[in-house]
């Protein structure tokens, strides 16, 4: 199965306004997607509970994995989407 | 969103509520209560034995997801309504977790295994509520969030009313027990149109945000929470006042009269003067030139803090510097009295081109005119650009600057202010009244002075032995107190004695009810921000001289801030 990994750029993490943002992406790609951090149980990337408890704070490095013919494209787009600092763009708490 | 209001008004037999009038005004409109979370049915689904299964796994299902999609929509509606951007962005999170693919399955597959609907959300929240709480930090903090998404969906799956301030679509009386500072941060002063809880006193949470709106409210009001949701109710809240079961043309009755009350408060200019022409002059507080410029329906200046001038600094602005800014607030009033008050810092408000070495008890340190002991060509120097703005502006403005000291405690004192002051052609000279020795001795101070001005929320923490900032003696700090109005007679009496003006600033004189309080003590002038002005304008103007007179009879033999407040409010 595809993977990616990749550090997380946000200042606030994989919380509050990335994680809306990240999640958001996921649930228009269509594309299963499975999100970990390291080692761990990889959840659905579609969920917000399930992404908010991953505790993914800035600098972690986080692996997606999709399935499908779509994969490939699926996870170089969230991928660019969390080494980007997420805060820092149109935010209105930046 | 869910339409909560009914088609019809609950029919409600009339009744009068009565409690606390914390902030005074009218409104008439529907009474909405503000929900708790929901209670779990008793009879649990659960896995346990089989009597304590739902009947129709399928349907509780569905009635579950229903809950959740209630829930989401009824979030997006307040994100969509919220005006603050930060305020939009959490609940649009919170949207995102109603609508959680993965919460949805689980309360499914929760139900499905026979658990009733409402207890199949409360447990797939449980789980996720303990992953946030486990993953720490302000990831943790969403557990609230969650708890809210949770209470919605309860609510929503029994049918009972949504949790938090209700939102009907149309203006509305809320009720409810108590109001947390949480449960108001999105309320909403053009759709809330009254306050009124079951609980609280005159300084809870309540009261100071519905006398920051602007809002009627009435507090400790038994049977508020019993008011059915959808029924006619008017307000008062001046009297401490509840109608119920009014009608709705009764009601539109008193809407239509408080609006026109509005208006006319809103428009209503002019000197402060009691209904039969006594006059009480209506000043502001500043602290700035550009809050004078903002301002306007004043009659001067009652309080210009100039502590703008040294904040920051490492060291004194320059003699240019001050005169030039005092020149300013002058031109901005002219023809109007502005009072000066003199640096008031010490090392409660510590500034560091003072150079004061903090103490073990700064508010009864050295501060305010007592820093003159240590650094006495500090105020020789405000003194002198003051002297010079007014002799630069005197021809222009046709006006004088009052100058007056702050934490002035003997006659000794005011005197050698007095003194330096006059020495340099300052003519009217006065002093702050904050410390009870001044208070007690008003009469001694006038012989030396030309005003006083009475700064209500220093005089409180002095005379109730209590700090200004601390929250749980706010009781003892209630402007209302009987022992504080009895300085402020003292101080009041003294000024009428010797024909000279004693007026209040801070934050009592912006109380429109105890303004008629203060002027039937004798108090000449009411100084307070220009938001405040209108409301104490109107309260004046509804009062005559003697009725202000018995305001102050009744407050000052009120046994506590609360009776007092409710003593002159019964009064009509």
């Amino acid at each position: 199965m595809p993977e990616r990994t990749v550090t997380v750029a946000s200042r606030s993490g994989l919380h509050a306004r990335p994680a809306k943002i990240f999640v958001q992406a996921v649930a228009r790609q269509g594309t299963p997607v499975r999100i970990r951090v390291g080692d761990g149980k990889p959840v659905p990337a579609n969920s917000m509970l399930a992404v908010l408890s991953l505790g993914a704070r800035h600098g972690v490095e986080v692996t997606l994995d999709a399935d499908g013919p779509q994969a490939e494209e699926t996870l170089a787009a969230l991928a660019d989407l969390l080494s980007r600092d997420l805060d820092a763009e149109d935010g209105t708490d930046a | 969103m869910p339409d909560v209001t009914p088609e019809v008004a609950p029919t409600v037999l009339p009744e009068v509520l009565r409690g606390l009038g914390i902030s005074p005004g009218r409104a008439a409109g529907r009474a909405y209560r503000m929900a708790g979370p929901p209670a779990l049915p008793a009879v649990s689904g659960g896995f346990g034995g089989s009597a304590d299964r739902a009947a129709d796994p399928a349907a509780e299902a569905v009635l579950a997801v229903r809950g959740l999609e209630a829930a989401a929509g009824e979030l997006a509606a307040r994100a969509e309504a919220a005006a603050d951007p930060a305020a939009r962005e959490i609940l649009e999170a919170q949207v995102m977790i109603a609508e959680d693919p993965v919460l949805r399955d689980e309360v499914e597959q929760l139900a499905a295994e026979g658990m009733d609907a409402a207890h199949a959300v409360d447990a797939a929240c449980a789980r996720h509520r303990e992953a946030l709480l486990a993953a720490g930090g302000y990831i943790a903090e969403r557990a609230a969030d969650l708890d809210d998404v949770r209470n919605r969906a309860v609510a929503a799956v029994l049918g009972l009313p949504m949790p938090g301030v209700p939102s009907p679509g149309h203006a509305f009386v809320l009720f409810a027990e108590d109001l947390a500072p949480a449960d108001t941060v999105n309320l909403d002063p053009g759709t809330v149109l009254a306050l009124v809880t079951e609980k609280g006193g005159p300084t809870s949470h309540t009261a100071i945000l519905a006398r920051a709106l602007g809002l009627p409210a009435v507090v400790a009001c038994a049977g508020a929470t019993a008011v059915a949701d959808g029924s006619w109710v008017s307000v008062d809240g001046g009297a401490g006042e509840v109608r119920t079961g009014i009608g709705e043309e009764k009601a539109a009755e008193v809407e239509r009269a408080a609006r026109a009350g509005r208006e006319r408060l809103a428009t209503a200019s002019g000197p402060g003067r009691t209904s039969d022409g006594h006059p009480v002059k209506l000043m502001l507080n500043i602290g700035s030139v550009a809050d004078a410029q903002a301002a306007s329906g004043a009659e001067g200046v009652g309080l210009f803090r100039s502590e703008f001038l040294y904040l920051g600094r490492r060291s004194a602005p320059t003699h240019e510097e001050q005169a030039g800014a005092y020149a300013a607030v002058l031109r901005a009033f002219p023809g109007a009295t502005v009072v000066i008050r003199t640096l008031d810092a010490g090392t409660d408000k510590p500034l560091p081109f003072l150079g004061l070495p903090s103490e073990l008890n700064p508010a009864l340190g050295v501060r305010g005119l007592r820093v003159a002991r240590r650094r006495p060509e500090v105020l020789d120097a405000q003194l002198d650009a003051i002297a010079e703005a007014a002799a630069e502006t005197g021809a222009e403005t046709g006006g004088q600057p009052w100058v007056m000291a702050p934490m002035v405690t003997t006659a000794e004192e005011a005197a050698s202010f007095a003194q330096r002051a006059r020495v340099r052609g300052l003519t009217c000279v006065g002093a702050m009244v904050e410390v009870p020795a001044a208070a007690l001795h008003a009469d001694r101070l006038l012989r030396e002075l030309d005003f006083l001005s009475i700064g209500t929320n220093d005089l409180s923490q002095y005379t109730f032995a209590s700090d200004r900032q601390h929250g749980e003696l706010a009781d003892l700090l209630d402007p209302w107190q009987p022992a504080l109005l009895e300085l402020v007679a003292r101080c009041a009496e003294a000024g009428l004695a010797a024909g000279k003006p004693v007026g209040v600033c801070g934050e009592a004189a912006a109380d429109p009810l105890l303004a008629t309080v203060f002027a039937g003590l004798g108090v000449t002038s009411l100084s307070m921000s220009a938001r405040s002005l209108p409301a104490v304008r109107d309260a004046l103007a509804r009062h005559s001289l003697d009725q202000c007179r018995q305001n102050a009879e009744l407050a000052l033999a009120a046994t506590g801030p609360a009776a007092a407040r409710q003593a002159v409010a019964g009064v009509r």
